[in-house]
């Protein structure tokens, strides 16, 4: 391997960070999404890391899924957006409160 | 340090920076999903130097490739040429949570130190599509067969939430 594996999972633990904090701070629901994709691929280059690591293909089976998944949600997270575009006239998250406590 | 080390360095800035660039820019959203390309195509170069072939092309295809053609599509369709919304709350608790997420990814990155195990070779054709195929095709056929029906109902889904109205 051409880095410790260490370096590998740091790197993804700094991506992940990234992602988690455009989630909680953007307020455009597009750029949410994109900061879970964000997020889904820090955990899938943790993946690919520890597959590496140990030869073993089955983490990047896992990989394979966790695009997938990903694939699917954004098909359908943008389906939400389109139709909330519609009704409220914004992709702000704020103005969408109405399961809010 | 040998090339292939100097290059995951550098991939791996880049996808710092390009993904620090999709969070901390609030102007544009175009230009938010143009940097997770950026960030998309540098893990896929990371891929490579993994060993992991096959997960590589299809990070470039299906990451670069189809979602953020998506994102970009969407987009443009809502016509969102900006997206500054009014403030409502004060910045207090954003830059606290921020400090705080930093301060929890130092200690994490403290803790991994010296505890992950040294790395042996990788075995002759390892990440490529033969035995990655095999893997899929014999011990993990189930989830593979499951995520043909998860897909469908994703279609299904995303066709009846965009339509305008349902007959």
């Amino acid at each position: 391997m051409l880095v410790p594996l260490e370096h590998v999972i740091a790197l993804s633990a700094v991506i992940f960070g990234i992602g988690v904090v455009g989630a909680v701070t953007r307020r455009n629901v597009i750029v949410i999404l994109m900061s879970i994709e964000l997020m889904l691929n820090a955990v899938n280059l943790a993946f690919v890391g520890f597959s590496r690591a140990w030869a073993n293909p089955t983490g990047q089976v896992f990989v394979l899924m966790v695009i997938t998944v990903a694939a699917a949600e954004v098909a359908v997270g943008l389906g939400i957006v389109l139709s909330l575009f519609r009704n409220r006239d914004s992709v702000d998250v704020e103005e969408v409160s109405l399961l809010k406590w | 340090m040998s090339a292939g080390a100097v290059l995951f360095y550098v991939f791996a800035g880049m996808t710092i920076l390009a993904s620090l660039g999709m969070v901390l820019n609030v102007r544009n959203t175009v230009a938010s999903a143009m940097s997770l390309v950026v960030a998309m195509i540098s893990l896929g170069a990371i891929y490579v130097l993994l060993d992991a072939y096959l997960v590589a092309a299809i990070q470039i295809m299906v990451y670069a490739g189809a979602i953020v053609v998506l994102f970009l599509f969407v987009v443009m369709l809502l016509n969102l040429r900006t997206d500054v919304f009014p403030v409502t709350r004060s910045r207090l608790p954003k830059l606290l949570g921020i400090a705080a997420s930093g301060w929890g990814l130092f200690a994490f990155l403290k803790l991994l130190h010296g505890t992950l195990p040294a790395v042996s070779p990788a075995p002759e054709g390892f990440g490529g599509f033969r035995e990655l195929g095999k893997a899929l095709f014999t011990s993990y056929v189930l989830p593979f067969e499951a995520t043909s029906f998860l897909l469908l109902a994703a279609i299904v889904g995303a066709v009846i939430l965009a339509k305008r109205r349902i007959d």
